[in-house]
C-alpha cells in the first residue's frame, strides 16, 4: 500500500491580527504551519497504514521553508517527503498547481505504484479546494471530496469504502483503487506524535525537486504562465450604511424593540419555558 | 481558442432526490442579471434520472433554455458520469460563463470540469458582475480573511467558470407563464465502466443544526462575558423559538459547538430576524448574516461594526437588555391566557 498525501504551507490565518475598525491585516504576524486539513490527510494516510502496512509519501509544493511542513508530515508519522520547488511554478493557480503536483506525482509513481493520494479538503489561505479533484483528473482516477470516514480498505480487491460529507448527511461509496480522498477535519483526531517520530522529522532531510527533475513538462502549463485565472484587483466590500439607533433609557428601548418585533410576531413561536 | 465562438450565460441546475436545490434558484437571478447586461440567453442545464420536469421550475425562475441529460447513471451525484455530462455540453454549446454553486457537488464537480477544461474556476464567488466590452465576467470572493475581496479574471479561456456560495444570490419569484426552450440531449454512459458506486445514502437531519432553515436567529457574541452569561442566548432563543447561533470566538471558548458557527468559516443564514448579541461584528462574522431580513444589534460599544449591517441597534448592556427582552415575551404569552403558541 503506497499513500501519498499533497500537504501544502499556509499562514496561520487564526493568529493573523485584524483590526475590525479599519479591516487590514498584518499578514507577517501569522506564522506559517501545515495547513491544518493536511495534518488529517496525514493522520489518515497513518491510521490507514497502521491496517494495512506499506509507505506513506507526502508531496509539497513551495518555497524553500516548506521543508518545515515535511517535517511536520514525518512527526505525525509520514515516511518519507518530496518538496517541488522552482522559481517556474510561482504564481500557479488552481490548474498551473494541480498540472505541477500531477507531474510529480507521476515521478512518485514510477518509482513506487501509488494506490491512495490524499489531500486536504481545503488550504485555508487560497480557500478554494480544486486542487485535490484537479490532481484526480490529471491522474484520471476518481477523485472522491469530502470525505468523512475511511470505512474500509480492501487490499485483494483494490477498492475502498468511503463516507463523504453531503449538504445534510453523508452517502458511502464505493471506489476502485487507486483514488484521490480530500477530507474533511472530523475525519479523525491529531494523535500525539511519539518521541520517535520527533527524533526522526528532527533530522529528517526532505527530497528536493526543481522543474528539471520531473519528466514530460510543458512548462506552458506551469506558474503564471500556465493560469487561466488571475487576480483582477483588490478591494475594500463597500461598507453598509447602517440602520436606526434606539434611544431612551433601557427599558424604553427595550419597549421601541418589541414594538418593532410584534410586527412580525407570526414568526414566534411562544414556548412554555420549561 | 477564438472567444467569440463562446456566447451565453450558464448555470448548473443541482438536483437531489429530484428536488433542485436553493442555490440553483439564487444563481438563475444572478445569471438573469449576467444575461441581460451582455444580451445573450440564459440557460440551466439538469443531469440525472427522471428530471425532465424539472425544466419547467428552471424557466420560471428565469432560464431562456433548458438542456437536460436525463440517464439512470446520472441517478445519483458522482464526479465521473456528471462531468462527462457536462463537458459533452460546454463543448457542444460554447456557452462563455458557466455558474455553479459552491456545494460540495457542485464544487466538486467544477473542479473536475475546469481541469479537463483546462479554463479558469473562480472559488466560492459571493459577487458577480460583468466588462460589457471585454465580455469578461467579473468573480469576486473574500481574501485573506475576508477583510479584502479580490475580483478573479479569466481573460484568455472559455467558458469562464465560478462557484458561488448559497444563500448570497437572490433569487427571482418564478413565473410559470414564461416560456423557454428544453433541448435534451444524449449521451451514452455504461455503468460497468464506472469506477465509483453510490451504496447508500443517509440523511442525517439531528446532525445538522437547523440554522439554515431557521426563521429567527438568536446570535450571541463573546460580549456575552462567559458560558454562564451566555445562558441567557438560549434562554431568548427558546423564549421565542428561534434557533441560536454563535460567533468563531464564542465556538472556539467551548461555548457552542461548530455546527452553530454563523460566518466565513460557519454557516451562512438569511433568517428573517436575527438577533446579534455582544457580537462585534467583524467582517468574517457578517459575511455569514448580512442578508438577514432584520437585524437586531445588541453591544455596549457605540462604534462597533455591527451597528453599520444592522437595522436598529441598542448600544447597552445585554445583560440587562436581554433579561427584559425575555421578560416581555413571557409576559405576552401569560396576557394570551397561557396559549403555547402565535403560529
Ligand atoms: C486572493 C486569492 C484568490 C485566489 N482565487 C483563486 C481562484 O478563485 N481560482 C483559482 O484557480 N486559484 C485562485 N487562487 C490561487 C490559488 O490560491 C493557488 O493556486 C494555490 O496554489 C492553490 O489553491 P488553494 O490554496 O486554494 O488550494 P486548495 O485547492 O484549497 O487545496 C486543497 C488541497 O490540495 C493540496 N494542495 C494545494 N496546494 C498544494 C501545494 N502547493 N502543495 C501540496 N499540496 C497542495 C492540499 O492537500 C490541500 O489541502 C487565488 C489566490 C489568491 C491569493
Ligand atoms: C480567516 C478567518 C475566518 C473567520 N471566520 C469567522 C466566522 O466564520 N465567524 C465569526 O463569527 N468569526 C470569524 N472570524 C473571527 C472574526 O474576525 C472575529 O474575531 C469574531 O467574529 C469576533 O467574535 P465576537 O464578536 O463574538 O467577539 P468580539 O470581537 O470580542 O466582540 C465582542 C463584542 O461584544 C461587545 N460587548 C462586550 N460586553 C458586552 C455587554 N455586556 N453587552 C453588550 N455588548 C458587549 C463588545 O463591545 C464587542 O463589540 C474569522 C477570522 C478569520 C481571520
Amino acid at each position: 500500500m503506497h499513500i501519498v498525501v499533497c500537504v501544502k504551507q499556509v499562514p496561520d490565518t487564526k493568529i493573523i491580527k485584524i483590526n475590525p475598525k479599519t479591516n487590514t491585516l498584518d499578514r507577517r504576524s501569522a506564522p506559517a504551519i501545515l495547513n491544518p486539513y493536511d495534518a488529517h490527510a496525514v493522520q489518515e494516510a497513518v491510521k490507514i497504514k497502521r491496517k494495512t502496512g506499506g509507505t506513506i509519501t507526502v508531496l509539497s509544493m513551495g518555497p524553500p521553508q516548506a521543508t518545515a511542513v515535511i517535517k511536520k508530515s514525518i512527526e505525525i508519522g509520514a515516511d518519507r517527503g518530496v518538496l517541488l520547488t522552482d522559481r517556474a511554478f510561482a504564481g500557479a493557480d488552481t490548474l498551473a498547481t494541480s498540472y505541477a503536483l500531477s507531474k510529480a506525482l507521476e515521478r512518485i509513481n514510477m518509482d513506487l505504484p501509488i494506490d491512495l493520494v490524499i489531500c486536504g479538503k481545503h488550504a485555508i489561505d487560497g480557500d478554494t479546494g480544486q486542487v485535490g479533484p484537479g490532481i484526480a483528473r490529471r491522474m484520471d482516477i476518481p477523485p472522491i471530496t469530502s470525505v468523512i470516514e475511511v470505512t474500509e480498505v480492501n487490499q485483494e480487491e483494490k477498492t475502498v469504502l468511503i463516507k463523504r460529507k453531503l449538504t445534510s448527511g453523508y452517502e458511502l461509496i464505493q471506489s476502485e483503487m487507486p483514488c484521490l480522498l480530500t477530507v474533511e477535519k472530523e475525519i479523525n483526531d491529531i494523535e500525539y506524535s511519539p518521541m520517535p517520530n520527533m527524533i526522526k522529522a528532527a533530522r529528517y532531510e526532505p527530497i528536493i525537486w526543481s522543474v528539471n527533475d520531473l519528466e514530460n513538462v510543458d512548462r506552458t502549463q506551469l506558474g503564471l504562465k500556465g493560469s487561466p485565472t488571475i487576480v483582477g484587483k483588490m478591494f475594500t466590500p463597500p461598507r453598509p450604511e447602517g440602520g436606526k439607533k434606539l434611544e431612551g433609557s433601557v427599558s424604553e428601548q427595550v419597549s421601541q424593540l418589541m414594538e418593532i418585533l410584534m410586527e412580525k410576531k407570526d414568526l414566534f413561536t411562544l414556548t412554555s419555558s420549561r | 481558442m477564438n472567444l467569440d465562438d463562446y456566447r451565453g450565460v450558464w448555470v448548473f441546475i443541482e438536483q437531489n432526490d429530484g428536488k433542485i436545490e436553493g442555490v440553483s434558484f439564487e444563481l438563475l437571478g444572478a445569471g438573469r442579471k449576467l444575461a441581460d447586461k451582455l444580451d445573450v440567453p440564459l440557460a440551466g442545464f439538469l443531469l440525472g434520472d427522471g428530471i425532465k420536469s424539472l425544466a419547467n421550475q428552471t424557466i420560471a425562475y428565469g432560464a431562456d433554455q433548458v438542456y437536460v441529460i436525463d440517464h439512470p447513471v446520472l441517478k445519483h451525484y458522482r464526479t465521473e458520469s456528471y462531468m462527462k455530462g457536462v463537458i459533452y455540453l460546454a463543448q457542444t454549446y460554447k456557452p462563455e460563463i458557466i455558474l455553479y454553486g459552491a456545494t460540495p457537488n457542485g464544487k466538486d464537480l467544477a473542479s473536475a470540469v475546469a481541469t479537463d477544461l483546462s479554463t479558469g474556476l473562480t472559488a466560492d464567488t459571493t459577487m458577480l458582475d460583468a466588462d460589457v466590452e471585454k465580455r469578461l465576467l467579473e468573480a469576486s470572493r473574500p481574501a485573506f480573511g475576508g477583510n479584502i475581496m479580490a475580483t478573479i479574471l479569466c481573460k484568455k479561456h472559455r467558458p469562464q467558470m465560478a462557484t458561488v456560495r448559497p444563500k448570497v444570490m437572490k433569487a427571482l419569484a418564478p413565473d410559470y407563464e414564461r416560456s423557454g426552450q428544453v433541448i435534451e440531449e444524449k449521451i451514452s454512459l455504461k455503468e460497468e465502466e464506472m469506477r465509483t458506486k453510490v451504496l447508500q445514502i443517509v440523511n442525517d437531519v439531528t446532525k445538522k443544526t437547523n440554522l439554515a432553515d431557521a426563521h429567527v436567529i438568536v446570535c450571541g457574541g463573546k460580549g456575552m462575558g462567559d458560558l454562564q452569561n451566555f445562558q441567557l442566548i438560549h434562554e431568548l432563543a427558546e423564549t421565542i423559538g428561534a434557533s441560536v447561533g454563535g460567533t468563531r470566538d464564542v465556538v472556539e471558548a467551548g461555548w457552542l459547538p461548530h455546527e452553530q458557527q454563523i460566518g466565513q468559516t460557519g454557516e451562512t443564514v438569511t433568517p428573517k430576524i436575527y438577533f446579534a448579541i455582544g457580537v462585534s461584528g467583524a467582517i468574517q462574522h457578517v459575511v455569514g448574516m448580512k442578508n438577514s431580513e432584520l437585524i437586531i444589534a445588541i453591544n455596549k460599544d457605540p462604534n462597533a461594526p455591527i451597528f453599520d449591517v444592522a437595522t436598529y441597534g441598542i448600544v447597552g448592556d445585554a445583560m440587562e437588555i436581554v433579561p427584559q427582552l425575555i421578560a416581555q415575551f413571557k409576559s405576552l404569552r401569560t396576557e394570551k391566557g397561557g396559549e403555547v403558541s402565535y403560529a
